[in-house]
């Protein structure tokens, strides 16, 4: 899969976390434009590690704090895997 | 302007306690509104493992995780007496230099009766048996899958260590097995679970869990810190009682619960275990438990092993509890009794600390817990019995909560 087809599948996964509806770019963050909390991440971590059968750990979590860092992470786990 | 005046960060009013700013303003809002503080509580006299004075009020005691009462047991209380005579007040001292008295070995020698283990290795706090274990065990490239609502000694012993960390929806066997198929072929496992999770009381599928953990080549570590001396028939616990203690790799626990003192420990079965000894940092880089305080552990836990009796009365105390308080309409965190914690779930943090200060003015002590430390950010009152709680007191701590809840408005 190459970089535009991951952000295409993930825009689609994150469409029901996405509450108030804001446009997703790049440099969206999570945590202060999607105001994830810590049980949205989980649920949303658990989603898109299903949807591309990978793993993304805790500390790969930390790391990702934007949108486009996350479709970079993905875009190279199910690359390698 | 002087040359040697300090450099004044006023101006923004920020500083390094900045970051704490949201949680001071929850506890503001929370206390103007008049509620007695639930996190400053003092316990004035205490009288026995059910009773103590608090705020000059004579109280029932349902939150202190002193499941089996032996915290004024005599044989308990004397053994501590004399070692304390015997041995003074404290080691001063490393359990790996001058910490190591016998009755240290004493009480590692009671937890390998009480479990029929190999191994016991006793650390100062149940807090850092987790902490030492996982963070030694579990290194660089090595991968540690855990129940997202694991204790916060988990969660720091992962922190701690090297190891990337999985975690998988609370008690989901399902999704604990998706994790483990995608671990890259090769890499050490260490899962790490509960038997009972004290936020809910509920008691997790270990003889599912455990067995597709052993399938995927995964070492088993259980927290067993809220059933020892209570479930299973000996009182092992959860991997007692759903029959995979000899699967499973390590049990953590504590003295703090059940034991009735303070103290943490693990025992394995592990041929290499003893090595943890040089190896593991909390264990190592802390003085030792004090005599008085081994000692009340080594009599306390041998005695647990004949508790029998106390264990069903326990059961009956929960199961008790547990159907009076859904008969009266409140909400409860499990279907039925599966531990001797019981959830009351509350509609918000609000009515929760509301319900907690007329518990505790009608002279009933429960635990408050609130997010972020909740599943699902609930707000939670969790009762936990002792076996010490007589028939009528259960029916007493049931008409608190009765007259409790309707003055709040919740039932
Ligand atoms: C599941 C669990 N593990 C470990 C601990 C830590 O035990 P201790 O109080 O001995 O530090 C606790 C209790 O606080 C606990 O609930």
């Amino acid at each position: 899969m190459d970089r535009a087809a991951v952000d295409a599948r993930i825009r689609e996964l994150i469409e029901p976390f996405n509450k108030k509806g804001i446009t997703i770019t790049e440099d969206t963050s999570f945590a202060n434009d999607l105001e994830f909390d810590s049980l949205t991440v989980m649920d949303f971590v658990a989603e898109i590690e299903d949807a591309f059968d990978i793993i993304i750990s805790m500390n790969q979590q930390a790391e990702i704090e934007r949108y486009g860092q996350l479709v970079d992470a993905v875009h190279k786990m199910q690359a390698a895997s | 302007m002087q040359d040697n005046a300090p450099v004044s960060r006023e101006s923004d009013g920020k500083d390094l306690f900045s970051k704490f700013d949201p949680i001071i303003k929850m506890r503001e809002d929370l206390l103007s509104s008049g509620v007695e503080d639930p996190f400053n509580l003092v316990m004035e006299q205490v009288l026995s493992p059910t009773r103590a004075i608090c705020n000059g009020r004579e109280t029932i005691l349902l939150g202190t995780y002193n499941y089996m009462g032996m915290t004024f047991d005599p044989d308990v209380v004397d053994a501590g007496k004399q070692a304390l005579s015997d041995f003074g007040t404290g080691t001063t001292g490393s359990r790996v230099l001058n910490g190591t008295y016998q009755g240290h070995k004493d009480v590692e020698d009671a937890l390998k009766e009480f479990y029929a283990m190999d191994h016991a290795m006793v650390f100062s706090t149940g807090y850092q048996a987790n902490l030492g274990i996982i963070s030694t065990i579990a290194g660089k490239g090595d991968y540690i899958v855990l129940d997202i609502d694991s204790h916060a000694s988990i969660y720091d012993g992962c922190k701690m260590g090297d190891a990337e960390i999985v975690p998988f929806k609370h008690n989901d066997i399902e999704a604990m097995e998706k994790r483990l198929k995608r671990i890259p072929e090769g890499a050490g496992i260490l899962v790490v679970l509960e038997g009972v999770y004290s936020m809910l009381g509920d008691v997790a599928p270990l003889k599912e869990m455990v067995a597709i953990a052993k399938r995927h080549g995964a070492m088993v570590l259980v927290d067993e810190a809220h059933s020892m001396g209570f479930i299973g028939e000996n009182g092992r616990g959860v991997v007692e009682a759903q029959g995979v203690i000899d699967e499973v790799d390590f049990i953590i626990g504590t003295f703090s619960k059940s034991v009735g003192t303070v103290g943490g420990f693990c025992v394995s079965n592990h041929p290499k275990f003893e090595i943890m000894r040089l190896v593991c940092r909390p264990y190592t880089f802390t003085a030792s438990l004090p005599p008085s305080v081994v000692a009340t552990a080594a009599t306390s836990i041998r005695k647990l092993m004949h508790g029998s009796d106390k264990r069903a009365h326990l059961w009956e105390n929960s199961k008790r509890l547990h159907a009076g308080l859904k008969a009266l309409g409140f909400k409860l965190g499990t279907e039925t009794a599966e531990s001797a914690i019981i959830a009351v779930i509350m509609p918000d943090l609000g009515q929760g600390a509301a319900m907690w200060e007329a518990l505790l003015k009608e002279g009933l002590y429960v635990n408050l817990a609130r997010p972020p430390a909740t599943p699902g950010n609930m707000t939670l009152l969790r009762c936990s019995l002792c076996a010490e709680h007589t028939t009528e007191e259960v029916k007493t701590i049931l008409d608190i909560f009765e007259a409790a809840g309707k003055k709040v408005g919740i039932i």
